[in-house]
């Protein structure tokens, strides 16, 4: 594969045209490409940026006006500073915590010394990390699910026949729906005194796989079926055992719809994973929306906005790193 | 800014106290020392706040973790699964919780968070119309407190023209709810009562209460979906700082130091650590000390903290405008109201019976509770949900310590305040007697009265 789809796969496509003027080709059809590519995407971006900022200001909420730009990006660097305040904060919580260890560990030897994981709130990037742990587990724990689901769906049709009113009933629920009826479930089976994953957690999670399985299964299904019919026939011609046929026929070429459903997937996860931490609780960038909506101070419109950016910023990176990995794998399947 | 100074002295406290090193004394036998605590964003939390900020937490080797909950009804199913150790709570949410109204669970308290702290809004169209009927002062300004009988002939108007009065209170059990029906009724308007099958609290009412959080309470009233509301602040002043309602009366004018919230846990927790309650509780008393202290001189820096985005997170100057000491009701009509929020005065954080027995009846008063039950049967459950045990043991260890007075607790009360009579309506309030104070009231289930398919039989 040559390098300007590489490029263009990083969104740093614009790059090329650039090097070719650099290197002296053509100027004047180059100059085109690039105001093609990077132009005009930034004068777009600069035109939302001065259209957000007029109506913004217009917009009176019963929290003060509208956030505009300046707003939003002066909070996006207070959550910076915040962030460092409460490591700082971390950090006298340890000396305290070792001072008073100590004591005990003077008074009585034989006393037992723990340490004690930090109290204090999370951060926005501690948030941002639980969000994409949280996401990450759901979206592994449906492709577990729905891609062995889908390649014996795509391979036999009366399965798929069994299966497919199932998936068209389930695929259009919304996370609020799954959520409460997950969390009874949880806390109905998940019973431990000392649990490994919190609550809140799992219920997000599982919510995520929920809702996220559905496009991996269905194109799954659809990229198995779809095989080239001389190639099963290669198969069944050289009779290879089911799992084998599986291995070295049927994933090589459904991979790329495979990739295709799970970046799918994944997109559907990381968008209903904010719905979810905000009515389970998980502490990640859902609760904080919603922490910050019930704040309601003056500045919490212009936090909240932080966080869509953010969210909407880490998406398309996900949906990138995807795009990556099926080019990556599916590069030899490709023909 | 002139706020910002606090945050320097609350810091400097908080050296003080990593310098200076813990309490001497010897610490409980925790059974659990890393706890999770959860609290809604309203200003009364202020106790958990300050025992995490000042260190009271650390002092107990508590290592406690502060965590704010959707709604309320999210923070009790979670102290049910064990997921917080204990919450803030209505206080109305133990003893609905112990009877079986709403979730059925038994949760006990053995801590009073606060006096008083709420208020009713109306909106401005509301406010007009209102306005007519309200008794002015000399001043011109209108003379308070405001019954509701100055609301009554506009309750009255938009039911004639088939508009359905609707308002707005926070939960079902909640404390608002009752302020909110026992004002209206005060002024005879039929807030609706509850039924066995029918729980929307609506049968029979004039003003049609519903349920709406906190935070959504200025915004639905701006749209118009509700005329008025009963809620903490600080969503009353936000009214006022935003032009688009007006605070007819607050929550102390309604009952004079009527208690608000607790902190509840599980009855199974309480037995399983029964060290760490005490220890919990202890830290509670000195941060409600703490917040009470010098005729209020902390209030401002417990100000600065709330309005951090982990704790209340609205604006300080809101947040400063009810915790010191002045209520707001029409714009630039602002009147000191120095007991608007009480920590720890008047034995504010004790467990009175009473208190648990007050909401008892109100529960009765409006069909939560569907049928006649004994003095004894009131006074049962008080006991069993309200623990001035483990607080008395908990303010012992304090007066030893020397952190605290024999005389800021009340060591030899039965459990119940002598009879209370400042209320709007002037009724009297004996929790010895719940029964005989049912019968005072012209409107509300009493005796043997029981809602039946939407209509009162007597039987």
């Amino acid at each position: 594969m040559s390098w300007d789809r590489y490029l263009a796969l990083v969104g740093l496509g614009w790059l090329l045209p650039l090097g070719r003027i650099l290197t002296g080709k053509d100027p004047a059809e180059q100059a085109k490409e690039l105001w093609q590519l990077l132009g005009i995407p930034l004068l777009a971006v600069v035109l939302f940026i001065g259209l957000w900022g007029q109506v913004a200001a217009r917009i009176d909420t019963s929290l003060g006006a509208m956030p505009g730009p300046a707003a939003v990006w002066n909070e996006a660097r207070n959550l910076v500073v915040e962030h460092g305040a409460e490591r700082a904060k971390e950090a006298l919580f340890y000396a305290r915590q070792d001072a008073r260890n100590g004591e005990r560990a003077a008074a009585d030897p034989t006393a037992e010394v723990r340490v004690r994981q930090y109290t204090g709130r999370p951060t926005y990037f501690d948030q941002i990390g639980t969000s994409l742990k949280t996401v990450f587990t759901g979206f592994v724990l449906a492709t577990l699910i729905a891609v062995p689901l889908g390649i014996v769906g795509g391979l036999s049709r009366g399965f798929n026949a069994a299966l497919n009113p199932l998936i068209q009933i389930f695929k259009p629920v919304s996370p609020l729906a799954w959520l409460p009826i997950v969390t009874m479930v949880v806390s109905a089976t998940y019973v431990s005194t000392d649990p490994m994953f919190e609550k809140a957690f799992l219920n997000s999670a599982i919510t995520v796989m929920l809702c996220s399985l559905w496009p991996a299964l269905i194109n799954t299904a659809l990229g198995v079926a779809t095989i080239d019919k001389d190639l099963m026939n290669v198969s069944r011609v050289l009779q290879l055992g089911w799992f084998t046929t599986v291995r070295k026929i049927v994933l090589p070429s459904a991979l790329p719809l495979i990739f295709t459903g799970m970046r799918l997937s994944l997109g559907v996860g990381w968008m209903v994973l904010i719905a979810a931490e905000m009515l389970a609780q998980n502490p990640g960038l859902g609760k904080f929306v919603w922490d910050e909506f019930q704040n309601g101070s003056s500045e919490s419109l212009a936090r909240i906005l932080v966080a869509v950016f953010t969210i909407g910023l880490i998406g398309f990176l996900l949906d990138r790193l995807m795009l990556a990995l099926q080019t990556a794998f599916t590069h030899s399947a490709s023909r | 800014m002139k706020l910002k100074r606090h945050s320097i002295a609350v810091f400097l406290l908080m050296l003080a106290w990593l310098l200076g090193g813990t309490g001497a004394a010897e610490p409980l036998d925790l059974e659990k020392d890393e706890l999770k605590l959860g609290f809604i964003k309203l200003t009364d939390m202020a106790p958990l706040a300050v025992a995490y900020e000042l260190g009271f937490f650390e002092d107990e080797g508590l290592y406690v973790t502060l965590e704010p909950q959707a709604n309320w009804k999210v923070l009790l199913d979670r102290v049910l699964t064990g997921e917080l150790d204990g919450a803030h709570m209505l206080a109305g949410q133990p003893l609905g919780a112990t009877i079986g109204f709403g979730t059925e669970a038994h949760v006990v308290t053995a801590f009073s968070m606060d006096l008083n702290g709420n208020a009713i809004t109306v909106s401005n169209e509301v406010w007009e119309a209102m306005r007519s009927h309200v008794p002015l002062g000399a001043d011109g300004k209108p003379v308070h407190p405001i019954k509701a009988d100055s609301l009554k002939p506009v309750v009255d108007e938009y039911r004639a023209e088939g508009r359905p009065f609707n308002m707005a209170m926070v939960f079902p059990v909640s404390t608002h709810n009752y302020e909110l029906r026992y004002w209206l009724a005060a002024g005879g308007i039929h807030p609706g009562f509850y039924s066995s099958t029918d729980i929307s609290g609506q049968i029979d009412a004039e003003a049609l209460l519903s349920v709406t959080p906190p935070p959504q309470m200025p915004a639905t009233l701006e749209a118009g979906t509700i005329y008025g509301y009963c809620v903490g602040e600080p969503w009353n002043q936000q009214a006022v700082f935003k032009g688009i309602g007006v605070p007819v009366i607050t929550d102390y004018e309604i009952w004079r130091n009527n208690p608000e919230k607790v902190f509840g846990v599980t009855a199974e927790w309480a037995e399983a650590n029964p060290n760490t309650h005490v220890a919990v509780v202890k830290a509670l008393i000195r941060a409600a000390m703490w917040l009470d202290a010098d005729g209020d001189a902390n209030r401002p820096a417990a100000v600065e903290i709330l309005a951090r985005p982990e704790y209340v997170g609205a604006d300080e100057e809101v947040i400063a405008n009810s915790m010191t000491g002045t209520f707001e009701y029409e714009r630039g009509d602002e009147r000191a109201v120095p007991d608007f929020n009480v920590f720890f005065r008047y034995y504010a954080t004790y467990p009175y019976y009473s208190d648990a027995v007050w909401y008892l009846t109100q529960m009765r008063r409006w069909g939560q509770i569907p049928e006649r039950k004994t003095d004894g049967w009131y006074h049962d459950v008080a006991k069993s949900v309200y623990l001035p045990d483990v607080y008395l043991e908990a303010a012992r260890l304090l007066v030893e310590q020397g952190l605290a007075s024999e005389s800021d607790f009340p060591w030899d009360t039965d459990g119940f305040r002598p009879p209370q009579s400042e209320f709007i309506d002037a009724i009297t309030f004996d929790g010895r007697e719940p029964n005989a104070y049912l019968e005072r009231f012209a409107i509300g289930l009493k005796g043997d009265a029981r809602v039946v398919s939407n209509t009162i039989s007597a039987n």
